[in-house]
């Protein structure tokens, strides 16, 4: 693309904002059905990666009627790549608490927590300050939300929501079936709600500056900004606000160092996109983007020319066979299969052919997996399979 | 009673006699011995009154409980995807030439671990580490041997 435009850099969540009290006590006086409605008619969908929308997750837990809800902050960020949930942590934590507190009015719970990553346990002592004034300031007002946090303990999977209770629960982080979904049977079997840090952080400028203010930034079908975390072969690495529906071609001329080869768009479990199809790949969620629309939790990883893609997917590989939680079978054996798999290639020990075998194996996992973890491995294998299969095999 | 055994009544006391209390109790013994050890989750699997076999099945999910015995400071370098590029290798020859110790190795005098890990999430920082909770990013191999020397002479004033 010739003139291609310059990306729309926005400034939502890190904006030094400090009025959450005013927006906490203005915000629990209107009525939980108009906030709903709200959060609907703004079109937030989950920045974690899945994208489900959040006005609908907050109704149906609303909806539910039980005597204990609770509101988890999923804080437990650990796809390859992504980082902006730690800077949110870090930079805007009351933006969090606010969000979870009207999130608790709203669908009637008490109780919230903060389930946070092993990897980031230096942030829990500040954390905790900013918890306490919190709570200081709930008891002023008479308002009933208690937050704590959570340590996790250094296992990828806890990031998936089902398994995230478990380990809240005391267990293996081992993803539940669904349904039920959390939403009805969640912590301790009562309706809970899981968000994603920046889709609580979203909220609250969705209720302070209304959700026709968010809903104007993006595209159809994915409104509003998201955090991308740029990480690899980039003159600028760092966290980035950024307006969904972004065409990769404009990513890649601001962020690129003029020789990238591919982009991994969402992290190990999501796809790469190599050069040729910059121009037709836009970031946001499925709908009426032009070309593929790839959802993403914001981790854009360059790489250049002098990468070898074979020592991507190896990398991934390696990650995903350690990561996997060895419950179900497509995922424990799948994983360590690929992995053999491709490195035999390589080796020369099987044939080129047998690359597709692994990529049916893959289509195998994506059916059968119990949970995204195991279906997702699938996007990233095809996609560098696809389109690298010559570094591959020589 | 021994000290861990208190340790975990202590515990179990301050988290309460849960399920849910598992994994925060585990963490504060493996935070101040810095590995789990059978002993302990048989002690806690009889504090908290739940099987040994089901702590033991919890404790061993998770990568950052350690069963094995642990130095005082372990080493976690990251070796995910970005840290790979760039540079995580030339660091980790590194440590390892100066500790003397390989991978999964503990320091004959207790006082190093040295680890890898999967993604801290400091992709923009690469390559990074942790040594216990502290955060160590953009690392070369002359900034970590600067970074184990100021280790070193804090554990010798103790």
């Amino acid at each position: 693309m010739a003139n291609s435009h310059q990306l729309k850099r926005v400034d939502f969540i890190f904006r030094n904002e400090n009025d959450w009290e005013k927006v906490l006590s203005s915000t629990i006086k209107r009525k939980p059905a108009e906030l709903i409605n709200e959060l609907i008619s703004s079109e937030l969908k989950g920045r974690g990666g899945a994208g489900f929308p959040t006005g609908l997750k907050w109704k149906l837990t609303a909806e539910e009627k039980s005597d204990e809800k609770y509101i988890i902050c999923n804080a437990d960020e650990g796809e390859p790549g992504t980082f902006k949930d730690r800077e949110i942590l870090s930079r805007v934590p009351y933006k969090v608490l606010t969000a979870m507190a009207v999130c608790g009015y709203v669908t009637g719970a008490k109780r919230g927590f903060i389930y946070l990553r092993g990897e980031y346990k230096f942030l829990e002592p500040e954390l905790n300050k900013a918890i306490d004034e919190f709570k200081y300031y709930c008891k002023e007002i008479n308002f009933d939300f208690t937050i704590s946090i959570f340590m996790g303990s250094g296992a990828y999977i806890c990031g998936e929501e089902t398994a995230l209770l478990e380990s809240m629960e005391g267990r293996r982080g081992e993803p539940r079936n669904k349904p039920p979904f959390p939403s009805q049977n969640g912590y301790k079997g009562k309706p809970t709600i899981i968000n994603n840090v920046e889709t609580l952080v979203h909220t609250f400028t969705i209720f302070k500056y209304g959700a026709k203010k968010f809903y104007d930034l993006g595209v159809q079908y994915s409104r509003g900004t998201k955090l991308f975390s740029v990480s690899g072969d980039t003159p600028k690495p760092g966290i980035y606000e950024l307006e969904l529906g972004m065409s990769l071609q404009d990513f890649v001329y601001e962020f690129g160092d003029g020789d990238t080869k591919a982009v991994q768009v969402g992290g190990a479990s999501g796809f790469l996109v190599p050069r040729k199809k910059f121009k037709d790949a836009a970031i946001g969620f499925k709908g009426k983007l032009t070309g593929i629309s790839l959802p993403t939790g914001g981790s854009m990883m360059l790489f250049n020319s002098s990468r070898s893609m074979f020592n991507v997917l190896d990398n991934y590989l390696e990650f995903f066979r350690e990561e996997s939680c060895g419950q179900c079978t497509p995922c424990r054996v799948g994983c360590q299969q690929l992995l053999l798999g491709i490195k035999a290639v390589k080796r020369g020990e099987k044939p080129a052919s047998y690359l597709d075998k692994l990529i049916r194996l893959t289509e195998t996992m994506q059916l059968t997996a119990k949970c995204g973890l195991g279906q997702s491995v699938a996007n990233s294998f095809s996609s560098i399979v696809e389109n690298f299969r010559e570094e591959m095999i020589y | 009673m021994d000290s861990i055994q208190s340790l975990i009544k202590t515990l179990a006391d301050q988290h309460g006699r849960k399920r849910e209390s598992l994994l925060p109790i585990m963490q504060a013994i493996v935070e101040r011995e810095k590995y789990l050890s059978e002993y302990s989750m048989v002690e806690i699997a009889r504090e908290v009154d739940i099987p040994a076999s089901e702590v033991y099945g919890t404790a061993t999910f998770y990568s950052f409980i350690e069963t094995k015995p642990a130095g005082r400071y372990i080493i976690r370098i990251c070796k995910t995807i970005t840290c790979a590029m760039k540079g995580k290798n030339q660091v980790l020859f590194a440590i390892q030439d100066m500790l003397k110790i390989k991978l999964g190795e503990t320091t004959p005098d207790k006082r190093f671990s040295l680890l890898e890990t999967n993604c801290l999430g400091w992709c923009h920082k690469a390559p990074a580490m942790l040594i216990n909770n502290e955060v160590y990013t953009e690392l070369t191999p002359e900034k970590v041997r600067d970074i184990l020397t100021s280790y070193m002479k804090k554990n010798g004033q103790n």
